[in-house]
């Protein structure tokens, strides 16, 4: 499969939808595709199952602020940067770019990287969502190591982390990053084919596709998109469970912003289906958990989000406003991020919620 | 004494009005050089109210010439657009998100130099004063008269473009410049875009308020002129000159504005029916809410203040289909409403219809569509409500019931409570509510930067920013005893250290009144 200006636009709504609610606006990173394919780029991804084990990728993202991204786009050309000085710590040259989050901004930017590297993008990444930290990916559950890390400002500075643990990674770079400019961008997560294998969450790349697809294609035939959304999680290739966990309209939005994130809870009325009903989402950056008249309807990791009732578009945490008319979607997260390990890192807990996981179709 | 007038697509209305009195009003034709019909609407006022020109203090004028010409890419000038980023933003070419069409008139003529500032107001890069030179002499050689400026985080310094600004006049003789600092919001590509949609309007501007002095002068008014913005406050005839994309959307804010003052109501959600659609929107203090979200305008985005109006396919052209599930609207006879609709002969059933077979209304010819069950007018009455109930809930910020503004000719589909409504005023005059609007004199001044709690603290941060908005007020010509601040948004950055906030505020004041002037 290739990405190309015809399945540009697919890809970015869902990506947007796999963002649950953060991840930041893919606009930018459209816009910077667009650009890449207009020069004629080439952007070739890599099916997982089929690749051997001597593949060695390299996973790439942008860190910082999404106010400051909408002023200083992300620059692709410092995150080659930063691949090339891993390549420089390793001794070893990559042979594949990889997303570590496959919702929102972040989708983007490793077939960026692609575009200008010549390199193929892996079909795969370490979320399969999106989450707020970097320790937060199935690759540092099943013990990849995040280092090498390197961060690369707009001017081709460069700082390498080499640290115990992916939590102070991050810790370190996030206050790199604010000397930086409030954003850097970043290469970490050396793979082999193997620990791919190992450890991704498989197809999210095609999988963003395939639901932007779905959404567009019920809009143009005037199905019901978010009805088509679940019904292709039901039927896909792997089929995960999926369904509209509430049908209603946005009450009350309490949201404020702690240690720079964005923490808080929406409230919804129900209709149509749900009419008497009610239900709340929390949310820290990205929605966390859904409770329906008291009772949990989904946890983190599964994926819960946001869509406008009508158009499926994607609506982000920050957005949500009174008025909104929207349905909450449950998607069950692949099974590679609902062990027990998986769910130390980024399950309920870890987000320091009173609630532990269950199962999205436990909870029916 | 002062004038309003609304010059749209169809009619060009005009007020007289004192204070908050409406002392007479006149609707006619827009004609094909403005001008004659902006001088026919005003002397029929000034004649019905028996008022000379000499006791005209001011005149303001809303217009949506320069919406429709961006949007059809008529009368456009080519644009040449210089960015101060460069290392950063490269990644991101100007003008590239513009579809085939509007690209094409405004040409591709970008030129990215360094510069740009960081968040925190650090420098990117000193500005590439030789870049800018070359520039200059490239966009010299082409021919092209009209530059957009932009500059990362010229909302926190718009230093590098005014820098800029300078160097090209330097070269350029009588080039027209636009700086994204005094157009948009942070947010770079949607603030220089609304900067080439700006630069690339400044020929017709100059026409069109050309027209404007003309027509005054033709009935010799020599009190100064006005052009309402889209947020509602007004600008001078020189500055619209220079900014004529402000003007983007003011039709609707005028309306709503014009709408809530007739009905004396400040905070209330104005319902405006038309024949096709209906637009749903809030005011706040007089002021339409404002979208939080970027705004499309003709393919482009922007991210400008526009006002957050929702638009619904209901009128009193709408469609009434009894079929398995009834259904109203979202198609609409739309102008054709008098040869369709069953009571004008036609044989399609409209709302038009069903407003007339309840006897809310006496139009057309009623025995057409006496023969209709009874059932059918009562779910379709349901239906509109309905559909209008729940627009009003979803424009509310909140779950209390607010008073409701009921304007334009489908306001007669509304003939039963409204869910959600605390009271439903349906004003006089609502027809010239436009025209009124513009005629509301006020100014305003805001500022949108980030600002570091950490290093100035809270108060002082909060108190710099409104004083600079109330500056910026009095700068647009409002008597400063008036300016007072209208909305503080504070929002603080996610994934950064706590302290760094962007703070917008909006400040607005009456406009300074006097006799004579130059406009």
């Amino acid at each position: 499969m290739k990405l190309t200006k015809d399945n540009l636009h697919d890809f970015i709504r869902g990506a947007a939808i796999l963002g649950t609610g953060g991840g930041g606006d893919p606009y930018v990173g459209r816009l910077m595709l667009e650009q890449e394919l207009r020069k004629g780029a080439d952007i070739e991804i890599l099916d997982p199952d089929n690749i051997s084990d001597d593949v060695f990728a390299i996973n790439v993202f942008s860190m910082g602020a999404p106010t400051v991204f909408v002023e200083k786009i992300p620059n692709g050309a410092a995150t080659v940067i930063s691949v090339r000085k891993v390549e420089q710590v390793l001794g070893r040259k990559f042979n594949a770019i990889m997303p570590v989050e496959a919702g929102g901004v972040n989708a983007t930017l490793p077939l960026i990287v692609g575009a200008l590297t010549g390199l193929p993008v892996i079909d795969a990444d370490g979320m399969g969502r999106a989450f707020p930290e970097l320790q937060m990916v199935t690759y540092n559950v099943y013990g990849v190591d995040i280092c090498p890390l390197v961060t690369t400002d707009d001017y081709g500075n460069s700082v390498t982390y080499e640290t115990d643990t992916a939590q102070r990674a991050e810790w370190l770079a996030r206050g790199v990053c604010v000397r930086m400019g409030g954003i850097s961008q970043a290469a970490g997560y050396p793979m082999t084919g193997r620990q791919i294998k190992d450890t991704a969450v498989r197809h999210t790349l095609t999988l963003s596709v395939e639901i932007g697809q779905a959404v567009r294609e019920a809009r143009e035939q005037h199905r019901d998109p978010v009805d088509s959304l679940i019904d292709y999680f039901c039927t896909a290739r792997h089929p995960r469970h999926a369904a509209t966990l509430f049908d209603g309209k946005v009450v009350d939005v309490l949201r404020e912003t702690k240690q720079g994130f964005t923490v808080g809870r929406v409230m919804l009325d129900g209709i149509e289906g749900s009419t008497g009903k009610h239900c709340e989402v929390t949310f820290r950056n990205e929605f966390l958990i859904a409770k329906t008249d008291g009772r949990v309807v989904a946890t983190v990791p599964d994926l819960i989000c946001c869509l406008d009732r009508e158009t499926a578009e994607s609506i982000t945490t920050e957005s949500l406003k009174y008025g909104n008319r929207v349905k909450i979607i449950g998607i069950a997260a692949a099974p590679v991020m609902r062990t027990p390990e998986a769910l130390a890192v980024f399950g309920p807990r870890a987000f320091m919620m009173e609630d532990d996981f269950t199962p999205l179709e436990e909870l029916g | 004494m002062r004038v309003g007038v609304d010059v749209g697509g169809t009619n060009t209305d005009a007020v007289l009005m004192e204070g908050d009195a409406v002392l007479a009003s006149f609707k006619a034709p827009t004609t094909a050089d403005v001008e004659s019909g902006i001088v026919g609407a005003i002397r029929a006022v000034m004649a019905d109210a028996d008022v000379v020109a000499e006791s005209i203090e001011s005149v303001m004028i809303g217009t949506t010439q320069f919406t429709n010409a961006f949007v059809e890419g008529r009368r456009l000038v080519e644009v040449a657009v210089i960015r101060a980023a460069l290392p950063a933003t490269a990644s991101v070419q100007p003008l590239l998100d513009f579809p085939e069409r509007l690209a094409n008139a405004v040409g591709n003529h970008p030129y990215l130099v360094p510069g740009g500032y960081e968040f925190d107001g650090r420098e990117i890069s000193p500005l590439g004063e030789k870049e800018v030179l070359a520039a200059a002499r490239d966009i010299k050689r082409k021919g092209l008269n009209s530059v957009a400026i932009s500059c990362v985080f010229s909302p926190i310094n718009d230093a590098m473009e005014k820098r800029i600004a300078e160097i090209l006049r330097n070269e350029i003789n009588d080039v027209e410049l636009t700086l994204s600092t005094d157009i948009g919001r942070v947010g770079l590509i949607e603030r220089e875009n609304a900067t080439i949609m700006n630069a690339s309007l400044v020929e017709l501007s100059k026409m069109v308020v050309g027209s404007f002095r003309t027509a005054l002068k033709n009935l010799n008014i020599t009190a100064p002129f006005f052009v309402s913005q889209n947020d509602g406050t007004l600008m001078s005839a020189d500055y619209v000159e220079r900014y004529p994309v402000l003007t983007f959307a003011s039709g609707p804010t005028n309306s709503m504005r014009g709408a809530a003052r007739l009905s004396g109501q400040d905070n209330a959600v104005v319902v405006d029916i038309g024949g096709t659609t209906t637009d749903v929107g809030v005011l706040v203090h007089g002021f339409p809410r404002e979208s939080a979200v970027s705004v499309d305008i003709g393919g482009v985005r922007t991210n400008f203040r526009m006002p957050d109006i929702l638009s619904i396919g209901l009128g009193g052209g709408s469609y009434v289909r009894d079929g398995e599930r009834l259904t109203v609207g979202p198609d609409s006879v739309g102008f054709e409403l008098t040869e369709k609709a069953l009571v004008f002969g036609g044989d399609i059933l409209t709302t038009t219809d069903i407003a007339v077979a309840a006897g809310a209304v006496d139009i057309g010819d009623k025995s057409r569509v006496k023969n209709i069950n009874a059932a059918l007018v009562k779910n379709s009455l349901a239906e509109i409500h309905r559909l209008i109930e729940n627009a009003i809930d979803r424009v509310k910020t909140s779950v209390e019931d607010s008073p409701v503004v009921l304007v334009g000719g489908g306001s007669v589909l509304v003939t039963q409570k409204l869910r959600g409504a605390s009271e439903v005023n349906i004003p006089d005059k609502s027809a010239v509510a436009n025209a009124i609007g513009a005629g509301m004199a006020q100014v305003g001044g805001e500022i949108d930067r980030i600002f570091s709690y950490e290093i100035e603290g809270r108060d002082a941060a909060m108190a710099r920013a409104k004083e600079e908005a109330i500056q910026r007020a009095v700068a647009a010509g409002a008597v400063a005893d008036s300016v007072q601040i209208l909305e503080v948004e504070e929002l603080p950055l996610t994934y950064m250290p706590a302290g760094a906030v962007r703070l917008r505020v909006k400040a607005v004041g009456d406009l300074a009144m006097r006799k004579g002037g130059d406009g």
